[in-house]
């Protein structure tokens, strides 16, 4: 078995007025089917409502579906008793850094999840000082988070998601409020947990940028995963996936708009290298 | 008319322990009219800057001056200032508050005193030109999408008619096609109403594309001050603090290394495309 399955899972937000009549029903997700293997790296893509964070808040049961079945880890989310293991096995990361941290000094709040679980403290402390260097944040375990930069908190929100020792991290949209060093000092921090420790990444994401880091994509619509594949295979298809109000790398654009123009490039270039050799060999 | 600002310093928490000098002799001039992009890394003093613009926030030293008039005067009338700079900031939406869009929007023109007819008539005109459809308009604005709340709360901001418009990363969040969404609209307001626009970045693709001016700032100072092409000339410096150039700079950059003579100063994906293509053709006309 995967380590996550889901088969034809569905989740329906009911709107209720004030006297608790429904309203209507919106269908955030519709019927998806996922097979993600321990260890693999994972992009989520899909418009602003298409369904992204409805599907990741399934993955520790933060919500639960109102058809289907997902397993994590060969757990069944539906059976109560799962519930623990799971949250414990999938840790989140949100968008906003300022909404995750709680603690006055960077490595308490580290040690906040490995407390919460139980974990006794000479474990706790080797924790800490694992999780906040595998994100290079360690020579601040001291420090006040309140004056941390953005990428800086969201890579102690990190680390305090490893500190549980979890064998999958869903990060949803992590680098959307952060300037350009930011985002690449998360996505470095993601990129190395998921080579050096094995750890399965689910990334949500509006940077087309950051896909091409993953081994796998997924392409939501409508609550539905409309595409999935390798990065190259999925940014191949510029037009289908413009359809569904996403865009590809720049370059990876460059590449398409200019074997429309007649130059004989290769489809799916990902890479400045790449284009750059293409280019050279054509000329 | 133009915004002055003459050597403005700006120290948060002034003579204690935790003292920032956020602003550091910066002097500019926006002329009217300008398209004007402002990219910075976290803590570099672009929103302090733009608080400034309004005067939400009075510099510690220095002088502004909206169209010759000093807005730190006694008899200078502040509220119209506020009126005439208008400030969209991060997640705008977050500030939208009346039970239906519509209503939302009239809050702003309300204020400052309309009736309720002119301030309708001003909504009416914002909604269209953030381009929300119509049949949103007496809906709650809760219910809508993360892009369509935003052109909300941007036409909030319009329906007081400034004459500056001051976006603070308005496409945050939001999915690529509504980022460009979004950024066409503003476009096409600058070039329709010859509003200023000055609009505050972390996406150097985005401003490359869209305006005529970039301003860098750094460590509180002004960097770099110039068109797209220029500053973007100066792509190693940008990366010494924590900026960067838009990824065909850099492709035009190597091209060049690897002996194919493009145009190395390209900041767009259609100058770029034009360049290379160009090159092509004039290699096999030889």
């Amino acid at each position: 078995m995967n380590f996550i399955e889901a088969r034809k899972l569905v989740h329906e937000y009911i709107r209720r007025d004030e006297e608790g009549n429904v309203e209507g029903i919106d269908t955030a997700l519709d019927g998806v089917d996922l097979d993600i293997r321990q260890g693999e790296f994972i992009a989520v893509l899909g418009h602003n409502g298409s369904g992204k964070s409805t599907l990741a808040k399934h993955l520790n049961v933060l919500l639960e579906a109102s058809g289907g079945t997902l397993w994590v880890d060969g757990k069944d989310t539906t059976k109560e008793e799962n519930l623990w293991d799971i949250r414990k096995n999938a840790g989140m990361v949100f968008q906003n850094p300022d909404n995750q941290i709680i603690a006055s000094v960077v490595e308490e709040d580290v040690a906040f999840g490995p407390e919460n679980i139980g974990v006794p403290t000479d474990e706790i402390w080797k924790r800490v000082e694992n999780s906040l260097k595998s994100v290079g944040m360690i020579q601040y375990r001291e420090h006040s988070p309140n004056k941390l930069s953005g990428g800086q908190k969201q890579r102690v929100a990190i680390a305090g998601v490893m500190a549980m020792e979890p064998k999958c991290i869903v990060l949803d949209e992590p680098t959307a409020m952060l300037d350009p060093n930011g985002r690449k000092e998360v996505l470095d921090a993601v990129e190395r947990l998921n080579k050096e420790k094995g750890v399965t990444v689910i990334l949500i994401t509006h940077y087309m940028e950051e896909v091409i880091r993953a081994d796998r994509v997924y392409v939501m619509d409508k609550g539905k995963v409309v595409m999935q594949g390798t990065p190259r295979s999925i940014f191949s298809q510029v037009e289908t996936l413009k359809s569904y109000r996403l865009d590809v790398p720049q370059i990876t654009l460059l590449a398409y708009e200019l074997r429309k123009a007649g130059l004989e490039i290769p489809e799916g270039i990902l890479t400045r290298q790449e284009l750059v050799d293409a280019l050279c060999q054509l000329y | 008319m133009s915004i002055i600002l003459d050597k403005v310093n700006y120290v948060y928490s002034e003579k204690t322990a935790y003292e920032i000098h956020a602003l550091k002799d910066v002097s500019l001039k926006i002329e009217d009219g300008e398209f004007i992009g402002i990219i910075g890394h976290t803590g570099s003093g672009k929103s302090t800057l733009i608080q400034h613009l309004n005067g939400l926030v009075k510099a510690t030293s220095g002088g502004i001056y909206y169209n010759g008039q000093d807005i730190y005067d006694e008899d200078f009338n502040m509220k119209e200032l506020r009126g005439k700079v208008g400030l969209v900031f991060q997640y705008p939406e977050h500030q939208l508050f009346e039970t239906t869009i519509f209503a939302d929007v009239c809050f702003g023109p309300l204020n400052q005193g309309l009736s309720k007819k002119d301030a309708e008539l001003r909504a009416f005109t914002a909604l269209r030109s953030v381009g929300l459809p119509e049949e949103y308009w007496y809906q709650s604005p809760f219910e809508l999408s993360g892009g369509q709340k935003r052109r909300v709360a941007i036409a909030g901001v319009l329906a007081m008619k400034p004459e500056v418009l001051v976006l603070d990363e308005p496409t945050a969040g939001l999915d690529p096609q509504g980022r460009d969404e979004i950024l066409d609209q503003v476009a096409k307001m600058h070039e329709e109403l010859g509003m200023t626009i000055i609009l505050v970045s972390h996406s150097m693709e985005d401003v490359a594309k869209y305006v005529d001016r970039l301003i860098v700032m750094n460590h509180g100072s002004v960097m770099l001050d110039g068109t797209p092409r220029e500053v973007f000339h100066y792509y190693r410096e940008l990366e010494e603090v924590g900026l960067a150039a838009p990824q065909v700079t850099y492709l035009m950059h190597e091209l060049r290394k690897r002996g194919i003579p493009v145009d190395g100063e390209a900041t767009t994906l259609e100058e770029a495309k034009a360049s290379i293509l160009k090159c092509f053709q004039e290699r096999k006309n030889r």
